[in-house]
């Protein structure tokens, strides 16, 4: 019988929700490295008992972790991300130019076919490669120097590079996202890039529709169709038809178009879900009601998904990297909050049950369906 | 021999329980003790002064015999004390929250 596994990163540690394919009864174990920030645990697609974490502090830097046992042991590897060559300057909150710093890794994505290569999102926004099993990592510094890496500035959360999809009908092409640069594709394996921002209007800058300079939180695809790419911009949710040539709005009927997450239905290309947050400055739903939107047909159209969740006094924040699905029949949907809930469905989202209820805040959510 | 006492997050990242003792050729200063110390638990590269620039990380002090020595030169003399194993260096966490 199938089983799923849930990688909860959080504030202090990571967390391991186990279940059957029903998806009712949970084993949690953890925390697993407590007390450390965990901004991301992810799993090989080619070899899903090999994990990678990506543990953080600010007192005491970067550690990855790996494990090939599912979770069970953890073994520290590489944790030398340095930049490729002189690494230049981004811009600062202020303006003014400010030297490339590395701080964190925000997001690791395993290949889809070698269980040894994974690629790391860090902060100042540049992207990374392991071909060892995350001992030795490499930057991709084509994307860091294509050009428009002066523009770049720091969203609130620092400028991160968090979002990392590996097109599995072509392993030539790469899309990342930088907040706050926006989109960015490489269609070489990552030597060289260039930025898939058009149709993006970002009030917040100087030129709402620059080619660089927008906070794109998240990005999602459905495996099936790579050309087509969803964003959750902080404002807007947009579609993508063409690979990101170009962009149009489909926030449609959302109480709120701000937001973090932004996934796919596993078996449903033109389903999609997001978690509306009230504005830039209130991160937390509208209304104080915790409602997942699902829309079926690629945007414009949402329906709120509510049967579970609270829907009065709820202020927390799902965060870009915490909402998963897993590729069970139905699909089950799964996000975490910023209150240390993690919330899972059984039936693509119609009814919520909390899985754990008073775990730090959550940073991040992967979903693994094991056979 | 050098006494090192490390905070408890990176006593179990090495997975060191209780104090680490090193045997440091040469004057034993803040930089050689590191160099020893990283040499042995090489995860640790990185989690006291950064890997590049040699600092130590801003959020990290070095105490010995009652003094606070985080912004002594890294190749200056630990206390005696220090570098005949009386009295141990102890890496800190600064104390703030989070």
């Amino acid at each position: 019988m199938s089983r799923v596994r849930v990688l909860v990163g959080t504030h202090k540690g990571a967390f391991i929700l186990s279940a059957d394919g029903k998806r009712e009864r949970w084993d949690v174990s953890g925390p697993h490295f407590a007390g450390w920030d965990i901004y991301h645990v992810k799993g090989s697609p080619a070899q899903p008992n090999r994990l990678y974490a990506s543990q953080t502090s600010a007192w005491f830097g970067q550690q990855i972790q790996r494990s090939d046992d599912g979770g069970s042991t953890w073994e520290p590897v590489g944790n030398a991300f340095v930049y490729d060559g002189v690494p230049g300057t981004h811009q600062w909150y202020d303006g003014t130019p400010h030297p490339w710093e590395f701080a964190r890794v925000w997001h690791l994505e395993p290949s889809l076919t070698d269980p040894d290569t994974v690629y790391a999102g860090v902060e100042d926004a540049a992207l990374f490669r392991s071909t060892d099993g995350g001992r030795n990592w490499h930057e991709l510094s084509g994307l860091r120097g294509h050009g428009s890496g002066p523009a770049w500035q720091p969203g609130a959360g620092g400028m991160c590079l968090h979002t990392i999809l590996l097109d599995p009908t072509n392993p030539e092409r790469i899309f990342v996202a930088i907040s706050a640069a926006g989109a960015f594709r490489s269609d070489d394996g990552g030597t060289t890039w260039r930025p898939i921002n058009r149709g993006l209007k970002s009030e917040q800058i100087p030129d709402p529709e620059a080619e660089v300079g927008h906070c794109v939180h998240r990005l999602a695809m459905h495996p099936s169709n790579p050309n087509r790419l969803f964003m959750q911009k902080h404002w807007d949710v947009m579609r993508s038809d063409d690979a990101g040539e170009t962009w149009a709005e489909v926030s449609g009927n959302l109480p709120s178009d701000f937001g973090f997450p932004i996934d796919v239905h596993a078996h449903e290309p033109e389903t999609i879900y997001v978690v509306p947050i009230k504005s830039d400055s209130e991160h937390f739903p509208p209304d104080g009601k915790l409602r997942v939107y699902r829309s079926r047909t690629g945007g414009t159209e949402w329906a709120p998904l509510t049967t579970g969740l609270p829907q009065r006094d709820c202020y927390v924040n799902v965060l870009r990297d915490a909402m998963s699905v897993d590729s069970l029949d139905p699909c089950g949907v799964y996000f975490g909050t910023t209150g240390g809930a993690v919330y899972g469905s059984n039936d693509e989202g119609d009814s919520w049950t909390p899985i754990v209820s008073d775990l730090p805040a959550v940073y991040s959510v992967e979903v693994q369906t094991l056979s | 021999m050098i006494r090192v006492i490390l905070p408890a997050q990176l006593r179990i990242l090495a997975r060191i329980e209780g104090e680490v003792t090193l045997d440091v050729v040469g004057e034993a200063t803040q930089g050689s003790v590191l160099e020893a110390l990283e040499r042995r638990y090489p995860m640790l590269q990185g989690a006291i002064r950064d890997r590049v620039t040699q600092k130590r990380r801003p959020f990290v002090r070095l105490f010995a015999c009652e003094r606070d020595l985080s912004h002594d030169p890294a190749d200056a003399p630990l206390p005696a004390a220090v570098a005949i194993g009386s009295e141990p260096l102890l890496v800190v966490g600064a104390m703030s929250g989070g």
